[in-house]
């Protein structure tokens, strides 16, 4: 966080022989001149875009929090249950991590989400970041993959049926269905094997596809450039230095502003972890405090609420293989954004009405589908407005080629602009 | 800073609406008794030492709190090591051991048709206000395996143990003059307790078993006390750092 | 910021925040650190055993195990404690100064009560287990052997209270752990509070 310049010019003599030393072997200097002290973004970001630098943090959480559980987890189903109890109240300030951990699930899915609208306000998506945007939703399928797979070692109850539920989606599959979730669980029935090697996925395949994921989404958005809420290209107004007149460097200026973002998240996160760990039920569920019980199924099975939209399109359908293909394409039509979106405008700054009602229909009906996905299955009211939002989910994205060619869009200005 | 910069106003406020409109889940209540508020208090020591003695003297016969060590108890507790092997540890030779019971879960569930629960969790699991409600809401019915019901949880398989405490309650049903049934238990003989003092033995139970769900629940709420504090100091200076540094910046 | 005080303020906000942010991160530390520590469980395990040697007759040697480690509750016989006394062996640290033992187990029987000799049998060379050999001078191990414990790793010897004979690659004598007698026949091994210090 200290100021690249001033540092410099004073322990310029002794430090440059070792930093000498290192770039003429490995491109240091190089590559945070690239990344951090020479790369612009738009000026005028707005809060909607610390969510990107948020993510990371939550993943470093994870991945730290993540290898000290796994010192006192034992993967089995005989011993994965009360190895949690053991880590919440053996383990010198096991609880503690414990929750971190848990918070972190929940968190890293309320930043992601965040993350992607913001991603669809300003029009990250479209050309020449369509790559970016592919990577993005890569990761929060691997992101999917991996908090699922992580909510059945606990090995409670909702771990258990949870599991069970989405496990046998795989049975939707035509033909080779039932092969594929006998071959998935590795047994009859979700059983100390399956759990064995969600554990293996969980805490080695699929963090290190994260990872790697992430640099990629990271060097990808670098070679395209950070576009800002105005949806404008800084780099098409260059001072005669060469710099974006309308950038700043990501060192010292985006990492100050990161900082104070990363500091406010920390409080609220800390809330909940200290003083909300179960978050009414909705972070750590009540019923994942009873052991896994094949023989009894818990009176109401709810998934953890980021999974609840998809969940209640599933349930939506009054057909098995019907419900997961559009649970599945509810998934997909996200990767395709950047083509179905014809409007040359990116930011929603510029865009007309009709786009702006359209992605305000569309968040409301993502976030009424979550409420919905919550909610016993038994109300026909529940069932009948879980069809709408669907419908009005699948609306936005299948007739997106055709509303956006049809907006009005307001001139894009040179340069960015504040908004008061 | 922040409200300059949230641009789309519109759309924050209405995600904001519906977030709203999200109810807190509740825990589920069976047999549609409403739950009475237990209103535990976890700093009470005396009432956690009063509920750890309930529990040892009418739950561990079958139930155990197999997380728990005697240890940690004591030192939670305030309760000295010769305090607890002369008065909670019957089951244990060293404090060090955790709060098992001695009868095998097979046998447990050949007596009771299902061996009875660990309650380590249970107050997590079902919440306070529903272990305080079953407890008080066991009447007399004739010809049930146990001689008596519940009206949190219907027909079950736990016989009513703290029955000479409360006395014997009836379920009484009433049609009230638009035709809606009510019921509601009435005492019909006195235990040794009255109703008050048997709410609050009852409640000490409940405290010990909140307590005993997450043991590091107040120091968990006071470390978060000191983190926040911290926090906000370091965004104080992180956020005057970044004004500086950003008065670099023409807007 | 390029005037003077600008540059200061800037510098000084600088310190400050890395100071309170490295601090911060020192504190976030401490419960990852510290979670490494033995565990209640650990420390329940490995907390005092009791041992019961009404059955353990005269000469004859009691394994038992303490926090992973074998630990030995032999009863001497007369003889043996007089053979210790009447023919010392070349000790390299007779009156346990460099060894480790509890204050009260630092005497000639490096015990509390002297036929009872409670020792971890872990060599202090480099950790194998030495083997009893209460013979007196056997063929291989030559007739000054008055008894005792030989490990056959690298021919360390030790007397029967443990002590370590000179000239072996051991650097001290085997290890006393904490122990206390409830009654006679009754031992702690692993606790000794309220033992004579």
């Amino acid at each position: 966080m200290s100021s690249a310049r001033s540092e410099a010019a004073s322990g310029a003599s002794r430090s440059s022989g070792l930093l000498d030393w290192i770039d003429a072997r490995f491109p240091l200097s190089k590559m945070l001149k690239e990344h951090a002290t020479e790369y612009y973004a738009a000026k005028n970001f707005n809060v909607w875009y610390v969510f990107g630098v948020l993510a990371m943090v939550v993943l470093i959480i994870q991945l730290l929090t993540g290898i000290f559980l796994t010192m006192s987890y034992k993967p089995s189903a005989e011993d994965a249950f009360a190895s949690v109890e053991y880590i919440m109240r053996d383990v010198e300030w096991g609880w503690l991590i414990r929750y971190i951990h848990s918070t972190g699930a929940s968190a890293f899915f309320i930043v992601v989400y965040l993350h992607m609208f913001r991603g669809m306000m300003y029009g990250s998506y479209k050309a020449p970041r369509e790559l970016l945007w592919i990577i993005g939703m890569l990761i929060y399928l691997a992101l999917m993959a991996e908090a699922f797979m992580g909510y059945l070692l606990p090995w409670g109850q909702m771990s258990y049926w949870g599991a069970q539920v989405i496990v046998s989606l795989f049975g939707a599959v035509p033909a080779v269905g039932d092969a594929l979730v006998e071959w998935i669980r590795g047994d009859y029935f979700i059983s100390d094997i399956t759990l064995n090697r969600f554990f293996a996925l969980h805490v080695i395949a699929v963090p290190l596809a994260l990872v790697m994921l992430v640099v990629m989404h990271i060097l990808a958005l670098h070679e395209t450039g950070s576009l800002g809420p105005d949806g404008i290209e800084i780099k098409q107004n260059k001072g005669p230095d060469g710099i974006p007149l309308d950038g700043v460097a990501f060192h010292p200026y985006l990492t100050s502003k990161d900082l104070v973002a990363i500091v406010v998240f920390l409080i609220l996160f800390s809330a909940v972890v200290f003083f909300a760990p179960e978050m009414g039920g909705y972070f750590l569920e009540h019923a994942n405090f009873e052991p896994a019980n094949r023989l009894k199924t818990p009176e109401h099975i709810a998934p953890v609420w980021y999974f609840t939209p998809f969940y209640a399109i599933l349930r939506a359908v009054p057909s098995k293989g019907l419900g997961a293909l559009l649970m599945g394409l509810a998934i997909v039509a996200l990767f395709l954004l950047p083509w179905l979106d014809r409007c040359k405008v990116k930011s929603i700054r510029y865009r007309g009405w009709i786009f702006k009602v359209a992605l305000m229909l569309f968040a409301i009906s993502f976030l009424a589908l979550g409420y919905l996905g919550l909610q016993p299955a038994t109300e026909p009211v529940f069932v009948y407005a879980a069809r709408i939002f669907t419908a009005l989910y699948f609306a936005f994205f299948l007739f997106m080629p055709v509303y956006t060619r049809l907006e009005k869009t307001k001139p894009v200005p040179e340069r960015v602009v504040y908004h008061g | 800073m922040f409200n300059k910069m949230i641009s789309p106003r519109s759309s924050l406020l209405a995600m904001a609406a519906v977030v709203m409109l999200l109810p807190v889940t509740g825990f589920a209540a069976g047999a549609g008794a409403v739950l009475q508020p237990a209103n535990n208090d976890l700093s009470n020591l005396p009432s956690l030492q009063r509920g750890a003695r309930n529990f040892v003297n009418y739950c561990m016969g079958c139930h155990s709190a197999k997380y728990v060590r005697y240890n940690r108890l004591g030192a939670d507790l305030s309760i000295s090591d010769d305090q607890m092997i002369n008065n909670l540890m019957f089951a244990a030779e060293k404090t060090t051991e955790t709060m098992t019971v001695a009868m095998p879960a097979d046998d447990a569930a050949r007596w009771f048709g299902q061996a009875p629960p660990d309650l380590s969790l249970v107050a997590r699991s079902l919440g306070t206000d529903h272990i305080y409600t079953f407890l008080r809401t066991f009447y007399v019915e004739e010809g049930s395996p146990t001689g008596a019901n519940n009206l949190v949880l219907a027909n079950a398989s736990m016989p009513n143990v703290l029955w000479s405490l409360q006395g014997e309650q009836r379920l009484v049903v009433e049609t009230d003059a638009e035709g809606h049934k009510n019921s509601r238990l009435e005492l019909v003989s006195p235990g040794s307790l009255s109703p008050e003092e048997f709410d609050q033995f009852v409640r000490d139970i409940v405290n010990f078993l909140d307590y005993v769900g997450e043991p590091m629940q107040l120091e968990r709420q006071r470390l978060g006390g000191w983190v926040i504090a911290f926090l906000l100091v370091f965004g104080v200076f992180a956020y005057l750092l970044k004004e500086e540094i950003w008065t670099d910046i023409e807007k | 910021m390029s005037d003077e005080s600008g540059l200061s303020r800037r510098r000084f906000l600088t310190a400050a925040t890395t100071v309170v942010g490295v601090t911060g991160a020192a504190f976030t530390a401490v419960p990852f650190v510290a979670s490494w520590k033995p565990s209640a469980r650990a420390k329940a395990l490995g907390a005092s055993i009791q041992v019961d040697i009404s059955k353990l007759e005269t000469g004859a040697m009691l394994r038992v195990e303490w926090r992973g480690r074998p630990v030995w509750v032999l009863r001497r016989s007369p003889e043996m404690l007089a053979r210790m006394e009447s023919s010392p062996a070349d000790l390299s640290d007779p009156d346990s100064v460099e060894s480790e033992q509890p204050s009260y187990a630092q005497n000639q029987t490096r015990s509390v009560q002297p036929e009872v000799l409670v020792v971890v049998g872990t060599c202090t060379h480099l950790g194998c287990a030495p083997i009893e050999r209460f013979d007196v001078a056997p063929e291989d191990l030559g007739p000054d052997w008055a008894g005792g414990f030989y490990c056959p790793c690298h021919g360390s010897k030790f007397d029967l209270a443990g002590r370590v004979y000179a000239g072996v690659p051991a650097p001290t004598n085997l290890p006393i752990p904490p122990y206390r007698y409830i009654d006679d026949n009754l031992l702690i091994i692993g606790d000794d509070t309220g033992a004579a210090a």
